[in-house]
């Protein structure tokens, strides 16, 4: 690549971008913030003065450059502002997961050798105050909401707006310093630290620059067309590079204004006020919306139901070509226009998705049929594949290509390789720099000519060039008779049936395999209201006799899939239990980004495990719980064991590769 | 480096003092009695409450503590004993003269307007401090519309400090228990009282909203300075948060003082674990 002649004089850090929007944006919107049920709005000129404020305050408290700043906290513009008023003072942002409980926590800012933390609140207050000790660096605490504050020690603790007027006080005396340094900043310098959640042992912190940062904001928005007059919500965690890219990397780009939820709960009323144009979400939430549709529909009078119904399934067959641009029959046109007035129209506004010209998901496979619903209601849903260490994108699905079973053909300026053992890699200007301090590391991923392992084994398909990802390379096993071990493949299988919220398969290395399952309590507890099947909670839902029959009902019909995949056919599940507990990031089961974190679940449930495979019908559990507040407890449970009909397969048995 | 040292030592340093102050008497009761036909239920109870603190009335089953509250608010009518609030003896009132004068409360079973959004029912709670006659409240506008954006703001305010923001427009009766309570606790907010009283707030609630609960009682009296008294059954809860407790048995008082003081009493420990007759 040599020296990138792409990053244009003046755009290569974050503070000289804002400098530039607040000119060329001036009065335009550049984020808003729903506080006492209204909007607020602050442009760009305004975001600017605010910003510069804070880092003046924060020059004032002695932040030196270099210094990591930690941010804690749910999405708000201000947690914004101090991300690019520690790039002014030449400091270095460090989002951390907000949900993440104190001894996860502890790990990351020691790692990081945090010197400020910036909280949202007192709840993220008091959980940096219980771990103080341990961060012998720590000097200054700045929070945003004063709420249950008042009483606390203020000699290191700071509330936003004074450590503002702190910095407006002092301007005279930093101004110039600061000037000096936001001129000094170069594309080569760090722009932000995230660390990884991980499947595997600790967090890393990877490293990117602000070169890695602004090409992949740049480049995908050209990619995309995104501009000034597009709009967002930011709800996904904050330290998550997908929200950095987003909220960050693209909006200072283009200009685009983001909008931040009042609160996490709000999200889906938030949505529907804003209307966004540019919408990304994980599976999950896409997912979610549907089941919330569809419970909302069972509710609904009977010739509500019967017209959603009748245009749904319409807009299955023909809806998809029509949000594709393909050509379709007049009387199909005029059926699907019918259909927008009366059905998807009123159903795109009421989940807030009316404006979406462009909308993303990632993270896992979509279900087909969830990913065609939102496409054939004329929402232009994509697939993306991306990682924290590309900055983001890898691939992507251009427009007229999008297709389910695919994550798209590499991103503008992205190489893609895929290695003897199917593993794919990738190389580009939005590589990650390092994980911070951990050179082996960095070295086990990225090879000296600039290639990084995704870590997921794929391929690409013939003729299209789109890739293909099939699992977790390290995940993907035999089972003892040669045959592949896909679990994440079966288990996606198995999360597309609403009631089934997570899945856990089982079998690597054995004869056969088997599963546990997590139900979804949203979907079988409106099942369960509506069929007067009481119960007194999750543990007593999830045993369920009739829920463990429609659960074996879906089970069977994934073997009936998988038995016609000829690679795949030796994953059919065998018996499965329900399990008497959700899976929770904070028992370390799930990854804070909900991924399952096979290895921990194996220990804790390993009776279980041995329970499936030694013909037993019933098994005693006993599981410690992690509460949010770091304490413990348990539960208890005995629990049943299904057996399922399997299938012979379609074939002779496939050797995997 | 000095400055840094500095700092880290201040923020080892006691990381909460308490800056409430706690005030004078604010209500006084003096020898109260109050019989239902030939049922006493509460005996010749005194104790006071005092401003800016936090005031449990605890006790067991059938202990009185309802009544109790009753008095205070002025809905029971003792036929002997004094109430005395702010500083002045109160007679017979009606409940809505006695909200006016500062006090409101909620209910063990949650009495809300059903059908009503979450933003109404705490509406309701400002009906006390409307000033603008019906006329003008009936055309809407002028000074009525004036009054309700500024009430609007207030109730606003309460959603946001109760964290409710998402079932500001959900009907309330479609709300679980927990959240109900919450809704029942910003409606008493929303008249701004000096004397707030509850009537078991964290009853059938699980651990984590009880957690909650506390938490907003602790930040009601902290930062708007409300004095609260608070009957509960959780002794757990009750000893966290109040600042002193009465204990009542069979409408008698048997214990006042410190949450401390309580514990070691020996006639609350023989209410609560039970003592034998024989």
């Amino acid at each position: 690549m040599g020296e990138n002649s792409w990053v244009p004089e003046g755009r290569d850090t974050f503070p000289k971008l804002l400098a530039l929007n607040a000119q060329r944006f001036r009065d335009r919107p550049a984020c808003r913030e729903k506080m006492f049920g209204i909007w607020a709005t602050h442009t760009w000129a305004e975001v600017a003065e605010e910003t510069r404020a804070l880092a003046l305050g924060m020059m004032e408290l002695g932040l030196q450059p270099g210094e990591r700043i930690a941010i804690v906290g749910t999405n708000r513009p201000p947690l914004y502002w101090s991300m690019v008023a520690a790039q002014m003072v030449g400091a270095v942002p460090v989002p951390v997961y907000q949900d993440a409980v104190a001894e996860e926590m502890v790990f990351v800012l020691e790692h990081a050798e945090v010197t400020f933390i910036v909280a949202e609140n007192q709840e993220q207050v008091d959980k940096v105050l219980s771990i103080k000790d341990r961060l012998p660096r720590l000097r200054h605490v700045i929070y945003r909401d004063p709420r249950g504050l008042r009483n606390y020690d203020h000699s290191a603790l700071h509330e936003f707006t004074a450590l503002q007027k702190l910095g407006r006080d002092n301007a005279s005396k930093h101004d110039a310093e600061m000037d000096k340094r936001i001129a000094a900043g170069t594309k080569n310098d760090t722009c932000v630290m995230l660390y990884t959640s991980g499947t595997t042992g600790n967090p890393k912190g990877v490293v990117l620059s602000n070169e890695n940062v602004i090409f992949a904001a740049s480049s995908s928005c050209e990619f995309d067309k995104l501009t000034s007059t597009d709009e967002t919500l930011a709800y996904l965690p904050m330290a998550w590079v997908g929200d950095f890219i987003f909220s960050i990397g693209q909006s200072y780009w283009s200009g685009f204004c983001v909008s931040c939820p009042e609160s996490p709960d709000t999200m889906m009323a938030d949505l529907r006020e804003i209307g966004p144009t540019y919408f990304f979400a994980p599976p999950r939430i896409f997912e979610t919306l549907l089941t919330t549709v569809m419970i909302r529909m069972e509710d609904a009078p009977g010739w509500m139901r019967r017209t959603f119904h009748k245009y749904i399934e319409f807009a299955k067959e023909h809806g998809v070509k029509i949000t594709d641009g393909e050509s379709v029959g007049l009387g199909a046109r005029l059926k699907y226009w019918m259909g927008n007035l009366l059905v998807f129209g009123p159903l795109k506004n009421s989940l807030g998705l009316s404006r979406v010209r462009l909308g993303y998901t990632a993270g896992e496979a979509i279900g087909p049929e969830i990913f065609a619903f939102y496409r054939s209601i004329g929402i232009n849903l994509k697939q993306l594949y991306g990682q924290t260490e590309a900055s983001v994108f890898v691939t992507a699905q251009p427009d007229g290509q999008v297709r389910d079973d695919t994550v798209g053909v590499p991103s503008p300026g992205v190489e893609l390789r895929i290695d003897d053992d199917g593993k794919v890699w990738y190389r580009s200007p939005g590589v990650f720099q390092e994980y911070y301090k951990e050179p082996e590391k960095t070295a086990e991923t990225k090879d000296p000519e600039g290639w990084v392992d995704t870590g997921d084994a794929g391929f690409v398909e013939e003729g299209t060039g789109h890739l293909r990802i099939i699992d977790r390379a390290k995940d993907v096993g035999k089972m003892a008779d040669g045959s592949l071990f896909a679990p994440k493949f079966v288990e996606n299988k198995l999360k597309f049936y609403p009631n089934i919220l997570e899945a856990v398969l089982l079998g690597d290395g054995r004869e056969t395999c088997t599963a546990f399952i997590n139900i979804d309590l949203g979907a079988v507890g409106s099942w369960a209201e509506r069929n007067n099947v009481a119960y007194a909670s999750y543990q007593e839902l999830a045993a369920h006799p009739e829920v463990y029959s429609t659960i074996q009902a879906h089970v069977e019909e994934v073997n009936a899939s998988l038995a016609n995949d000829p690679m795949l056919s030796g994953c059919q599940i065998h018996r499965f239990l329900v399990l008497h507990k959700e899976l929770d990031a904070d028992d370390g089961e799930l990854t804070r980004t909900r991924k399952v974190r096979r290895t921990t679940i194996a220990d804790r449930y390993a009776p279980l495990i041995d329970a499936l495979y030694d013909g037993s019908d019933t098994v005693y559990a006993e599981t410690e719980v992690t509460y949010e507040d770091g304490r413990k407890g348990a539960i208890t449970a005995t629990l049943e064991i299904r057996d399922v009909k399997t299938h012979p397969r379609a074939t002779a048995t496939a050797k995997a590769a | 480096m000095d400055q840094v040292a500095e700092a880290q030592s201040a923020a080892s340093a006691a990381a909460f003092t308490d800056h409430r102050e706690i005030g004078g008497t604010m209500m006084d009761i003096k020898n109260i009695v109050l019989r239902f036909g030939g049922v006493t239920a509460i005996k010749d109870v005194s104790f006071d409450i005092r401003k800016g603190e936090i005031r449990a009335i605890i006790g067991p089953n059938g202990a009185g503590k309802s009544s109790m509250l009753n008095v205070i608010n002025g809905f029971y009518h003792p036929q002997e004993g004094e109430v005395w609030f702010n500083g002045s003896k109160r007679g017979s009132m009606k409940p809505h003269q006695i909200a006016k004068l500062g006090i409101s409360r909620t209910f063990q079973n949650i009495a809300l307007f059903t059908g009503m959004s979450t933003l109404d029912n705490i509406m309701t709670g400002r009906l006390t401090r409307m000033k603008v006659n019906m006329f003008w409240q009936a055309l809407w506008s002028g000074p009525a519309e004036q009054e309700e954006i500024e009430h609007r703001a207030k109730v606003e305010e309460i959603i946001d400090f109760l964290e409710i923001q998402a079932i500001r427009k959900t009907p309330v009766g479609r709300l679980p228990y927990g959240l109900q309570k919450r809704v029942e606790l910003g409606r008493a907010l929303a008249a701004e009282p000096d004397l707030l009283l509850l009537d078991e707030p964290m009853a059938g609630m699980n651990v984590e909203e009880k957690e909650d609960m506390c938490r907003f009682i602790l930040d009601v009296n902290d930062q708007f300075g409300t004095t609260i008294a608070l009957i509960e059954h959780d002794m757990g809860v009750v000893m966290d948060i109040a600042d002193r407790v009465v204990v009542l048995d069979y409408g008698q008082k048997i214990g006042d003082g410190t949450p401390d003081e309580v514990r070691a009493n020996q006639k609350v420990i023989d209410a609560y674990l039970g003592v034998s007759h024989d």
